[in-house]
């Protein structure tokens, strides 16, 4: 098992890799016309749905309320995330492959950091889409916004907005989990070399830690 | 005051008597428990779909079972106005035929597509009676999508039944007619001119395109329904006869005198035989083939100018005859593909055929005489046996999964269940009123789905709240579970059912279609895109291409139109969303209005005759915006200058 953490350490950057097969997060609307809800996907570099036409929808129904029409090409995060996320990747794989705790620490940390600005960066977007309605909306009402909750469910209008994450996000959970526990079992067994340096057969324990 | 009282009991016991003779009425027939059995509760589906002929009313309609709510109106032989089939410009060459644009037709029978002889869920055909046609609906869009007329057919009522497989469909000619070049003949001369003529329509097992591979020539009779052989009968197919007399006038006397007519035995595997050896004649004929594209949105009308004729009295063994009592009707095979029912619809009796007995026949040339060369069989060596004292008046027989028939009789208005094996009547149930088929879910199958009987009425009197002269034609629903019959519904239905197939919903409601992707719209006039609507004028033609979204039309302002231009209004419908059609009508159009499915690009013409300014609007409720969907045109005099305008909002563009 000593190749237990930076098994880990791999694993959680591999993980990353799921950004690109599957969406991280999706909202929901439900209403009953809308049985099955209209589900929107967003994905590291696309926005979509359960259908082709599902961004097409949401925007349908986000114009009556003069919410602005969501256009994927106007939102730079799609474009250059899918960067930071690849250099993840190498970093995460690259310490793997130095197989140092600091390195596993400070990865498992820059990757909660991206993902505490992600989600912020998530809660501006809907805040701005929520927010920032058009004059000419043909269904006004006062002093109400039409954001959708950053995660769990919400009532707006006739609807029922749920917003939770999506297979991807899972995996990036995953990772996040499997980078902590890189780092937390070689501090475990460093702890144990230390013991086994203690009782004298340092040239295992150093070729260990090289 | 004794011939008092003795009058006063006289009196009573004659009214008595008279209140007793009249019979029953229908009412309280249904017994305890019915409602709950056709109960579905709101939200909740049915159990099938039963695909119903809409007779005289040309189309084909979608009623759930066991509830009897109507879910559509498939447009098949008639105009449509309420969803432009038929007059838009994409739907008008379905209803082409070599007599030019037919605008209604008369269909009487659905069968749904078999492989191995059970249903498959894909197609659902469908006869034109009067101009002979058959169609065939896609039961993933519920839409008719080809329709192929038939040559030297008079009135194609033996149709459309098919073999086990969807190998073939056939179309048998209810009135001989003459055939070949000359036929500008005296009605007189039927028994030498006049023909039947049975097609064979060929249906591609992995696209559905119908073609008339053969022909067969047959004598000049009616012939009336049919059913392909199943399991050790397939390759074989009947077919009931009657006026075998061969009568041309006064009919209903003079083609009732023979005491047998014919249920016609047709070996098609001989006759593909032939067919292969080079045996077919090409012969000139006239019929239009028309096809729906779902990728373009758009018919196609091709004339086709031959067809290939097997004379069944020239080619010896394609054909043999079975004596039949009195006018067939039905002529119906049961799952095993071994017993013929006949419906002699004016005798006393029902024979049942057997399959193995009639090869033997056949083998051991066991004939009672031919016509016209064509071999009888003598009716008791291929009688497997008769159903005694059936009912009057039976007309058609379909079949459980446990070896029970179910036949209708239209004159003693009943429907009489027996066992086909033993030939004893095991029950038998009132309708209301002059049933004429019925309908076993899967019942011409090898494999009947079983549970219901449906009745199709002819007559329904005082069944219903009257509406005038005009009534409504009627379905009832009986459950098959128990031994005896049991009524559990009546329901009215739209035009008059004849036929009727059901099929279990789970087969079917998967795969129905829900929207036409809008990349794969093809139509050469879509506009994919509000930035792709526009005008276009070609000296007095005007196309505008539209689109439609909720809310809005663009353009919604078109300017320089000029009286005598035909204006083509090309509406693609930009929504992805399931059920969101929007439709289209404009003020003064002659045709009507067209409904524009999610994806699909639909084209209503418009000929405005005067100049003014003439509103045009969605008329498929479509959004809470959809009174505000609609626009206006600005027509002017013929010759003006008025430019070619249009715009949507403050964009505008003009030309």
């Amino acid at each position: 098992m000593k190749s237990l953490p930076r098994i880990l350490m791999a694993l959680a950057a591999l993980c990353l890799l799921a950004l690109f097969v599957f969406p991280m997060w999706k909202i929901v609307l439900y209403a009953p016309q809308y049985p099955d809800g209209v589900e929107m996907h967003i994905w590291i570099n696309k926005i979509g749905g359960t259908s082709p036409g599902t961004l097409q929808n949401v925007n349908i129904l986000n114009h009556y309320v003069g919410m602005k029409m969501i256009e994927p090409d106007s939102i730079p995060e799609l474009q250059y995330f899918q960067y930071v996320i690849m250099a993840m990747i190498a970093l995460g794989l690259a310490a793997a492959w130095m197989n140092r705790s600091w390195g596993f620490l400070s990865w498992t940390i820059l990757l909660l950091v991206l993902c505490v600005l992600g989600i912020y960066d998530f809660y501006l977007w809907e805040y701005d889409y929520g927010h920032n309605l058009s004059d000419t909306a043909p269904i006004k009402i006062p002093g109400a916004s039409f954001q959708p909750p950053l995660i769990g469910r919400k009532d707006i209008l006739n609807f029922v907005a749920v917003s939770l994450p999506h297979i991807a996000g899972y995996f990036v959970g995953l990772s996040l989990l499997l980078g902590a526990g890189a780092w937390w079992f070689t501090r475990k067994s460093s702890k144990h070399e230390k013991v086994v340096i203690r009782s004298g057969n340092g040239l295992a324990a150093r070729s260990m830690l090289a | 005051m004794k011939k008092q009282i003795f009058h006063f009991v006289l009196t009573a016991v004659g009214a008595l008597f008279i209140a007793g003779c009249k019979p029953q009425g229908p009412a309280g027939v249904t017994t305890g428990g019915a409602a709950s059995k056709v109960y579905v509760a709101p939200g909740q589906y049915d159990e099938f779909y039963n695909f119903v002929s809409g007779g005289f009313n040309g189309q084909m309609a979608v009623y759930g079972l066991p509830s009897g709510r109507l879910f559509r109106n498939i447009p098949v032989f008639s105009v449509h106005p309420e969803n432009g089939y038929g007059y838009s410009e994409e739907t008008k060459p379905m209803l082409n035929t070599s007599h030019g644009f037919v605008p209604w037709d008369d269909l009487h029978h659905p069968a749904l597509s078999t492989t191995n002889g059970e249903h498959d869920g894909r197609w659902a055909f469908g006869n034109a009676n009067n101009t002979p046609r058959v169609a065939r609906i896609d039961l993933s869009t519920f839409r008719t999508v080809e329709i192929i007329e038939l040559p030297n057919s008079g009135g194609n009522h033996s149709s459309p039944f098919i073999t086990e497989n969807t190998e073939y469909v056939v179309a048998g000619t209810r009135f001989s007619v003459p055939v070949g070049d000359n036929r500008d003949v005296p009605i007189s001369s039927y028994k030498e001119n006049f023909k039947g003529t049975i097609s064979f329509i060929k249906v591609d097992p992995q696209t559905g395109r119908m073609s008339i591979a053969f022909q067969l020539r047959t004598p000049g009779f009616n012939y009336d329904l049919s059913r392909a052989g199943k399991g050790p009968s397939h390759g074989w197919f009947f077919f009931s006869c009657y006026n075998t007399e061969q009568a041309y006038t006064l009919l209903e006397v003079n083609a009732s005198r023979n005491d047998k007519d014919f249920i016609m035995a047709v070996n098609w595997k001989k006759a593909e035989e032939y067919l292969a050896a080079g045996k077919g004649k090409t012969e000139k004929a006239r019929y239009a083939h028309n096809i729906y594209d779902e990728k373009t949105h758009m018919a196609t009308s091709t004339i086709l100018e031959d067809v290939t004729v097997l004379d069944v009295t020239e080619l010896s063994g394609i054909v043999y005859f079975l004596p039949c009592p009195k006018s067939p009707h039905g002529c119906d095979v049961d799952p095993t593909g071994e017993y013929i029912v006949g419906s002699g619809k004016l005798a006393a009796v029902m024979p049942v055929f057997s399959f193995s007995k009639m090869q033997q026949a056949i083998a051991n040339k066991d004939f009672e005489g031919d016509f016209q060369g064509i071999p009888i069989i003598k009716y008791e060596s291929a009688l497997h046996g008769e159903v005694q004292k059936p009912g009057l008046g039976p007309l058609h027989t379909e079949f459980d999964a446990n070896g029970n028939a179910y036949t209708s009789f239209f004159v003693s208005s009943e429907i009489v269940k027996w066992n086909v094996k033993t030939l004893q009547v095991l029950d038998r149930v009132p309708t209301y009123y002059s049933i004429g088929h019925l309908c076993v879910p899967g019942g011409p199958t090898k494999k009947p789905h079983g549970k219901y009987v449906i009745a199709y009425n002819k007559i329904t009197k005082d069944r219903y709240l009257p509406t005038g002269p005009e009534l409504c034609q009627s379905a009832q629903l009986y459950s098959i579970e128990g031994d005896k019959m049991q009524l559990l519904l009546d329901f009215p239905t739209i035009g008059e059912p004849h036929y009727a197939e059901a099929i279990p919903a789970s087969m079917l409601k998967d795969k129905s279609v829900k929207i036409y992707p809008i990349e794969e719209n093809q139509h050469p006039y879509a506009a994919k895109g509000e930035k792709m609507a526009r005008v276009e004028r070609k000296g007095n033609d005007v196309h505008v291409y539209m689109t439609a979204i909720r809310s809005h039309l663009t353009p919604d302002n078109i300017e320089g139109i000029r009286v005598g231009d035909n204006v083509y209004f090309h509406v693609t419908n930009l929504e992805q969303d399931w059920d969101v059609p929007h439709g289209f009508a404009v003020k003064g159009a002659t045709n009507a209005e067209i409904l524009i499915m999610p994806g699909e690009t639909q084209t209503l013409l418009w000929k405005p005759l005067k100049p003014g300014i003439y509103p045009f609007y969605c008329t498929d409720f479509c959004s809470a915006l959809h009174q505000e969907m609609q626009g206006y045109v600005r027509v002017s005099p013929a010759g003006s200058n008025v430019p070619l305008k249009w715009s949507l909002g403050d964009e505008q563009v003009v030309q």
